[in-house]
């Protein structure tokens, strides 16, 4: 295992032109952020490749700020900076508690929102707030940047419509108008029981977006539909049940999903009554 | 390669891919930090990266270039956490230990017991039951002139049972992947 880690090839890229020349005729090239992912593959043994990307230098692909009204997250962002960040706390405070619910202190130094987003797992806690804040994925590539609505950017299990030659370089958010919800369920002591992380947006025009249901993070357009016509919440749980497929795994059933997800969607919508 | 280790400027021949971990234990001679998981789900290999507590088993070596690394042999054996460890039986087996103590050296000077636990809530102990590992930070902490806390039982009820919290932490992340 360690001596097969030491034939894996590390690129550095000068500069971000220079990383995505590298993309486009090195191929093929993993890009590695903070390595959470990565790393852990490498030490099962099942790598995704043998020749490695290092964006950690890539400098213009950090920070957050706020430009003409949008929140730009640079890619490279990590869940500590993204929990210490006074202007998420005020524009987006359910990333930060997000953020708060990823891993362990150890993981939120390295983890990068952008390696969480690529990474497309369906259980990737910053998923669904960035679905519920129609935030927009900026892409690079050599031939130029292409901005593509978070709700579009999966097309199934783990599967996004960014190209192996495109780098995410950052998020962008828009203001969210209302109040703001998230709440994760995650595991029990020595229980099967699994996680479903649901962020939402109070507003005329509800949003919902859950995570852990589905192939891929689920924007509940019908069940938003039916609150913002007025519909009953069982109405509205009805409508969930049409849009998520949770599945039968080691942690809990899909019949379990069901049931949290329609209590979170009840809880959401008391709450913020 | 260039980068600071335990606060001198040192040049180390390694694969970029390599592991901090391996990097540290076979090519620095620098055994203290461990290996429990090698899967970022322990913290036993616990080291601070500028300062930061970071699993050097999720940590390629290529990407301390320039920066600052330090481990368990850099707080030089004297350290107050150290000597609180053994004093209060922080440490059994000591498996654990090492990076423990380094994730415990990163948490703020201020930290409350919530935030204490929550910052050792990536460190996995097998043998203390955890009561001794919070209290040997408490007092070393008085040790250091900060505020006289305890961090003991029924702090917040979610936390009350160290146990069972850092098992939540470690297991939550395998769902759906
Ligand atoms: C112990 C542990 C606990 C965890 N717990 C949680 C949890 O509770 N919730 C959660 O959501 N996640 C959890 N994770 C996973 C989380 O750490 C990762 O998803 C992290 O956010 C990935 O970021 P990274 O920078 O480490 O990515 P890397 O590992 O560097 O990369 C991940 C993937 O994304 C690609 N990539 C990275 N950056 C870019 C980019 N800018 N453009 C294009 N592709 C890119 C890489 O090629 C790779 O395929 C956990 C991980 C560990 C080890
Ligand atoms: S060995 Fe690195 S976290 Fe377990
Ligand atoms: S002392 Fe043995 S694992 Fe903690």
């Amino acid at each position: 295992m360690r001596s097969a880690l030491s034939a894996l090839e590390l690129l550095e890229p000068r500069s971000l032109s220079h990383a995505l020349a590298l993309l486009r005729d090195a191929a093929p090239v993993v890009p590695l952020a903070g390595g959470t992912d990565v790393y852990v593959l490498l030490n099962a043994g099942t790598p995704s490749g043998t020749r490695y990307l290092n964006l950690q230098r890539l400098d213009g692909l950090r920070g957050i700020a706020r430009r003409n009204g949008v929140i730009s997250i640079g890619a490279l962002t990590t869940f500590a900076e993204i929990r210490r960040s006074a202007l998420l706390a005020r524009r987006l405070p359910s990333l930060v508690a997000a953020a708060r619910e990823v891993g362990a202190v150890q993981v939120q130094n390295r983890a990068t929102i952008g390696g969480n987003v690529a990474n497309g797992s369906p259980a990737g806690d910053s998923l669904p707030v960035l679905a519920a804040s129609d935030a927009v994925v900026v892409l690079r590539s050599a031939d130029g940047v292409r901005r593509v609505p978070f709700d579009g950017f999966y097309t199934g299990y783990r599967q996004t419509v960014m190209r192996p030659d495109e780098l995410i370089v950052a998020f962008e958010v828009p203001p969210v108008p209302g109040r703001q919800w998230f709440r994760k369920v995650g595991t029990r002591a020595a229980q099967t029981i699994s996680k479903v992380v649901l962020a939402a947006v109070r507003a005329p025009e509800p949003r919902v977006a859950f995570g852990s249901v589905a192939p891929t993070v689920v924007r509940a357009r019908r069940t938003e539909s039916v609150l913002a016509s007025g519909g009953t919440l069982n109405e509205a749980a009805a409508a969930l049940m049409t849009e998520i497929a949770p599945i039968d795994d080691l942690r809990s059933t899909a019949e379990y999903r069901r049931r949290v997800a329609a209590n979170l969607l009840r809880q959401f919508w008391t709450e913020t009554a | 390669m260039r980068f600071r280790l335990n606060g001198k400027q040192v040049d180390v021949e390694a694969p970029a891919m390599k592991r901090l971990l391996d990097v540290l234990r076979e090519d620095c001679g620098l055994t203290g930090t461990k290996e429990g998981c090698g899967e970022g789900e322990c913290g036993a290999c616990t080291v601070l990266l500028d300062g930061q507590a970071v699993n050097a088993c999720l940590v390629p070596f290529g990407q301390v270039r320039r920066r600052a690394v330090k481990t368990i042999e850099g707080l030089g054996g004297r350290h107050p956490l150290q000597a609180a460890f053994v004093a209060e039986g922080g440490t059994q087996c000591g498996a654990c230990t090492p990076g423990m103590i380094m994730a415990a050296v990163a948490l703020p000077k201020d930290a409350t017991p919530d935030q204490i636990r929550e910052g050792l809530a990536g460190n996995i102990c097998r043998c203390t039951g955890y009561e001794g590992i919070y209290r040997a930070i408490a007092k070393a902490r008085q040790a250091e002139g900060g505020p006289p806390r305890t961090v003991g039982r029924g702090s917040r009820s979610t936390a009350g049972k160290p146990g069972r919290r850092q098992r939540t932490k470690s297991s939550k992340r395998r769902t759906g992947r």
